[in-house]
């Protein structure tokens, strides 16, 4: 391990004039990711400033009946909570179906947005790899890539984006809060991760010191009926091949509203929109899900490996839809 | 006194491991230790062409960087020879960082030794390498064309063919066949504990090496030859050891060069491998490709058995796993033929992991059972009952013991085996499509080729402490070997102690091919009775003694008492005789001489393997909803014991299944999943109900204790028993590890 130094901060403001202040620094929550990309010297920053001691942990009531998860919560917490429960199971869900009660007790909801790609060269510090070093090429492409994306892939990088609870909030809308040296801003889910395009290195739009206080879930019903499925080589302990957060309605056959995203597949968190298109104001029957699945990975593009997740991941939206359309004609 | 071998008795060192107070070999304390890493080649197959260690050197609180410029040359590479054999046992007869040319991806080519492990680490980093590279075969595909048959395999121990009768014309002749071929990922160990050397010199000749080993001696031998010293110099210790299957049964390079660092700078030297280099430093199961003919009447007698591998080996050594050695014995079958096709590759030489060769080459047989079974419409329990041999089809001798009916009948019960529809596609619960398949389990004996040494002695307040060489790397042996001293010496297990896991302890060949508990166990029993009856002699020839003239033949030892058999009230025990003798302790050399490989029987250990498996319909999921597995290991030790090592084995059969791979790039010549994230085996949540059971067949012939051994015939047969049910729940037949759920899709 290179050697670093380290300070712990209590307050906001020097968290973030400590890390702006110093081009090599970064934020350390529950370091999961952070010091095992430190070990193996994929992250190389010289100063560590350890934030877990701010006063960003709580889950609180936003006006107007959505939900803030302060940056700092931890998986576990924000889990079990039981208005997270109650009003957002995908959350819940997502959260639970990743890492492990280990890992979760210690990760942050802020460090798990901004975990970086598990890609096997991503992590071998001798491997081309464009976006752990910009301009070397890709060691995916036509490598072992069978864990890698099929949806957002650009020619420069194709990794998966890992995070379970990015996807839920992606269907969500949520919104993730940042204070930064210019001052505080709002984030829509969508716009804070960024397709790999040509510039692989910048998976979001952060300035350097800017730090995540919060995420704003928005208020919304349909949320309550709502879940994760996530499909992997093993039960647990195991990032997804193939994910789908879905929240529908159902109103006299008709699908009245539907949000759906995707993990395991694409290069951020997915919304699908195209899918989405297709099943708002349409029948809830296996033939809409079917259409619907097929538009949204029109789109993909296979690489070597990872061909089948297109008909995983189709399969898997249509379980996911047919699952809660039962639920609904159930309930 | 009830006996203790056959109880549940609860691990001896288990408080030790719950409270966290076992001693690895990471983590003996020793002042002055500085830490050695290894750093390891990026490249498969090249020469390095120019070296700057300035960097490196000057980091803070590096001691030294060692490369083959200034490493020193070792005096002589061991012939490579299973640990097996109680001899000096390398697991490659390549030794690293001698000269500048790399032979496969993860080779060390540089040691750095400083105060931390996270400065040695870091300054490892600095060091800057050029290679001129050559091309490197890392894959089996990309040199089929360069395949040769090698004289023999697996250290020299076995031929690289072998045949009976006239395939060829059995073949042709056959009412069915099937014709089958097998493809295996590669697969590594994964002990929960890394590799570990803490090498301390006291001495230029009196060396020390706390070492995470499977064989404290063959430790001691191959150093020493490696080294140029007398095997007097080195005593190798092995407190506790977190786990090994095979990884440690061989000795890799690392106690060496822990002991060459310590030299070079004067200091005790630890050296711990990482999770990635467990990877690249201490072998793996081979990638390999099996080719299965079976030929049969169509009333499902098999005729004929034709079985190739093919697998890639490193530059240096002939080695393939044993995968043909069970199938070709485990039914009866007049005609066969088996080859081993060797590539050499840009690879460390493979290695022994657990059910070394079996656990491959019995899911080809089991595997292509199941198809013949389909084929002749039998069912595939009958199928193995039809074609069972009483005798070994290749040597024609009588099994010492078999119990392979009797396993898959207990099997069948336990299992209700009995109410299957035999279609494919048959039963469907929801989304989740059900087969059930099974398999017969077949493990060979293998005995020492050396004699075993134990030491016993017991003290005049009538407590014993038993020794031998062997280490405890997580199977129980220690407890084990309590239980076999305490009743070869009439003692509760309380007033026993074994000890174990040093070189200097009475030598024990390395505990491998579940040949450790028998090897061990026999020479522990032999001497706890030969000191057992040395006491008796004393006593009936003692005037002073109650049972004196008595017949010694006649006196038996009942709780630290010896009596006579006929009139137990007329006895002393063994403290008054010593007591009273004025003796402070008696103490024995004991020997074991193992019998000879033929001694005119055949030595198998046999069982039966059935699961259930859940398909998702749709997404190829597979999940193993329960496992029967029923097993012969001749006499059972401790049932928890036994039972926690067949049930281990059997979930490390369904992670050869479903799950474990290592992935090859062949473009950078590495593995591309070198972690526990990356490599998957299974988690709690996968594993499914398992019913274990044993069926104990007397076996006299074996060992003196009558033990053929439990750590590898639990994962024999349990992936073809699931692949088997795969295809029953859908109809597909899957011939590749593992099944991963695309190839369900
Ligand atoms: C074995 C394993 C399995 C896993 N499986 C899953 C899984 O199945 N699904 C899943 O979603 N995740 C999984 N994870 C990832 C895990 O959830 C993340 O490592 C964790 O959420 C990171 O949170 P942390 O608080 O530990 O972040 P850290 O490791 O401390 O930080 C991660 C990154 O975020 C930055 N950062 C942290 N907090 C902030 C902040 N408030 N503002 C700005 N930047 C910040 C850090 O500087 C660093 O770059 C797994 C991890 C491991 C090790
Ligand atoms: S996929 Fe992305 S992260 Fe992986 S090697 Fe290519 S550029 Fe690097």
């Amino acid at each position: 391990m290179r050697p670093i130094s380290y300070s712990r901060v209590s307050d906001v403001g020097t968290a973030i004039g400590t890390v702006a202040a110093d081009p090599h620094s970064a934020f350390l929550a529950g370091g999961t990711n952070q010091v095992d990309l430190l070990r193996i010297y994929v992250e190389q920053p010289r100063r560590l400033v350890d934030i877990n001691d701010l006063p960003l942990k709580q889950v609180e009531e936003l006006p107007g009946g959505g939900l803030r998860l302060g940056g700092l919560a931890r998986m576990s917490d924000v889990a079990e909570h039981p208005t997270v429960r109650r009003r957002y199971p995908m959350v819940t869900e997502s959260l639970l179906l990743g890492a492990s009660p280990q890992l979760r007790h210690m990760a942050s909801v802020a460090g798990n947005l901004m975990q970086r790609v598990r890609c096997t060269y991503f992590r071998d510090t001798e491997a081309p790899c464009n976006k752990r070093a910009p301009g070397t090429g890709c060691s995916a492409m036509e490598g072992v890539n069978r864990g890698h994306a099929v949806l957002g892939t650009s020619e420069c990088c194709i990794a998966t984006h890992p995070s379970d609870l990015g996807v839920a909030l992606m269907a969500l809308d949520a919104v993730v809060q940042t204070e930064g040296p210019a001052g505080q801003r709002s984030i829509p889910i969508d716009d804070f991760y960024l397709l790999p395009g040509r510039t692989p290195e910048r998976e979001h739009p952060l300035t350097h010191g800017e730090l995540v206080t919060g995420i704003d879930l928005p208020p919304l019903p349909v949320a309550a009926r709502s879940r994760y499925i996530k499909i992997r080589d093993r039960e647990s302990y195991e990032f997804a091949l193939v994910a789908v957060a879905v929240a529908m309605s159902v109103a006299g056959g008709r699908i009245a509203e539907i949000r759906l995203a995707l993990g395991g597949v694409a290069t951020k968190p997915w919304r699908a929109r195209a899918a989405e298109r297709e099943l708002d104001g349409a029948p809830a029957t296996p033939e809409s899900f079917t259409r619907a699945a097929e538009a949204e990975m029109a789109g993909a593009t296979p690489h070597g490996m990872n061909a089948f997740k297109i008909e995983l991941g189709k399969r898997t939206i249509v379980r996911a839809l047919t699952e809660m359309a039962e639920r609904e004609g159930s309930a | 006194m009830s006996p203790a071998i056959g109880a549940t008795l609860n691990r001896v060192d288990g408080r030790y491991k719950v409270r966290g107070e076992s001693r690895y070999s990471a983590e003996v304390p020793v002042p002055n230790l500085a830490h050695a890493v290894v750093v390891n080649a990026k490249v498969a197959s090249g020469r390095i062409t120019s070296i700057d260690t300035s960097e490196a050197e000057r980091a803070t609180g590096v001691l030294a960087v060692l490369t083959h410029r200034n490493l020193g040359r070792v005096a002589n590479v061991p012939r490579l020879l299973p640990s097996l054999a109680g001899l000096a046992a390398p697991g490659q007869t390549f030794f690293p960082m001698q000269d500048e040319t790399v032979h496969y991806g993860g080779q060390p080519v540089a040691i750095v030794v400083a105060d931390t492990i996270e400065r040695a680490d870091h300054a490892g980093t600095l060091i800057r390498f050029e290679y001129e590279t050559t091309p490197a075969t890392t894959l089996l595909d990309q040199a089929r064309d360069r395949a040769y048959v090698p004289e023999r395999i697996f250290g020299g121990l076995l031929p690289g063919q072998g045949s009976r009768g006239d395939v060829a014309k059995a073949l042709a002749e056959a009412e069915v066949c099937v014709d089958a071929t097998y493809r295996f990922a590669p697969n590594h160990h994964n002990p929960i504990e890394m590799s570990a050397s803490t090498a301390i010199w006291d001495d230029v000749d009196r060396l020390t090496i706390y070492d995470s080993t499977q064989g404290p001696n063959a430790v001691q031998l191959t150093v020493a030859e490696l080294l140029g010293l007398p095997p007097i110099s080195i005593r190798v210790v092995s407190h506790a050891v977190g786990g090994s299957f095979g990884s440690k049964a061989m000795v890799w390079h690392h106690p060496t060069l822990a002991a060459l660092a310590a030299r070079h700078v004067g200091r005790p030297v630890r050296l711990v491998l990482t999770r990635e280099q467990m990877f690249t430093s201490c072998g793996h199961r081979e990638e390999q490709e099996q080719r299965i003919t079976v030929g049969a009447r169509a009333d499902g007698r098999i005729t004929a058995l034709r079985h190739h591998k093919i697998s890639l080996t490193s530059p240096f050594d002939d080695w393939a796993e044993p995968s043909l050695q069970s199938a070709a014995v485990a039914y009866l079958n007049p005609n066969y033929e088996g080859v081993y096709h060797l590539v050499r590759g840009n690879t460390i030489t493979p290695t022994f992991m657990r059910a070394p060769g079996e656990a491959t080459g019995m899911f080809a047989l089991e595997c292509a059972m199941d198809e013949l079974a389909e084929r002749v419409g039998i069912d595939p329990l009958e199928l193995r009952m039809r074609n069972y041999s009483d005798t070994d089809p290749e040597s024609g001798k009588p099994w010492s013991s078999s119990g392979l009916r009797e396993c898959l009948q207990r099997a069948a019960e336990l299992f209700g085996w009995h109410d299957r529809d035999p279609r494919p596609g048959s039963r469907r619960e929801g989304q989740w499509l059900i087969g059930t398949g099974l398999a017969s389990a077949l493990y060979p004996v293998t005995q020492p080729v050396n004699p075993q040494r134990a030491k016993a002695r017991i003290y005049n307040d009538g407590t014993a402490v038993v020794e031998a060489g062997v280490s405890e790397f997580g199977t129980g042996v220690f407890t084990a070997m309590t239980q076999v001293a305490a009743d070869a010496l009439g003692l509760p297990v309380e007033r026993v102690r074994f000890v174990g896991g040093s070189s200097n302890l009475p030598n024990i060949t390395a505990a491998v091919g579940s040949a450790g508990t028998s090897a061990v166990g026999s020479a522990v029993h032999v001497t706890a009775c030969e000191l057992r009856d040395q006491l008796i002699r004393r006593a009936v020839g003692d005037d002073h003694s109650p049972l004196h003239g008595a017949d010694p033949a006649r006196v038996e030892v009942r709780d630290g008492k010896m009596v006579l058999a006929d009139h137990p009230d007329v006895g002393e025990t063994y403290s008054d005789l010593l007591h009273r003798t004025m003796t402070p302790d008696v103490e024995v050399l004991g020997t074991w001489n193992p019998p000879p490989q033929d001694a005119g029987y055949g030595i198998h250990t046999f069982g039966a393997q059935m699961a259930e498996v859940a398909v998702d319909a749709e997404l190829g999921v597979v999940r193993v909803r329960r496992m029967v597995g029923v097993f012969a290991p001749g006499r059972v030790l401790n049932r928890k014991l036994a039972h926690s090592q067949l049930m281990g084995g059997m979930l490390w059969g369904l992670g050869q299944a479903l799950m474990e791979a290592t992935r090859m790039d062949p473009r950078l010549g590495r593995w591309a999943n070198a972690s526990l994230a990356d490599y998957l085996v299974p988690v709690n949540a996968d594993a499914p109900d398992v019913v274990v059971d044993t069926v104990e067949m007397r076996d006299d012939v074996v060992n003196p204790i009558g033990i053929k051994g439990v750590g590898e015939i639990g994962v024999v047969g349990a992936a073809a028993a699931i692949a088997n049910a795969v295809h029953h729940a859908t109809g597909r037949r899957c011939y590749e590890l593992p099944i991963t759920l695309e190839k369900l899709l």
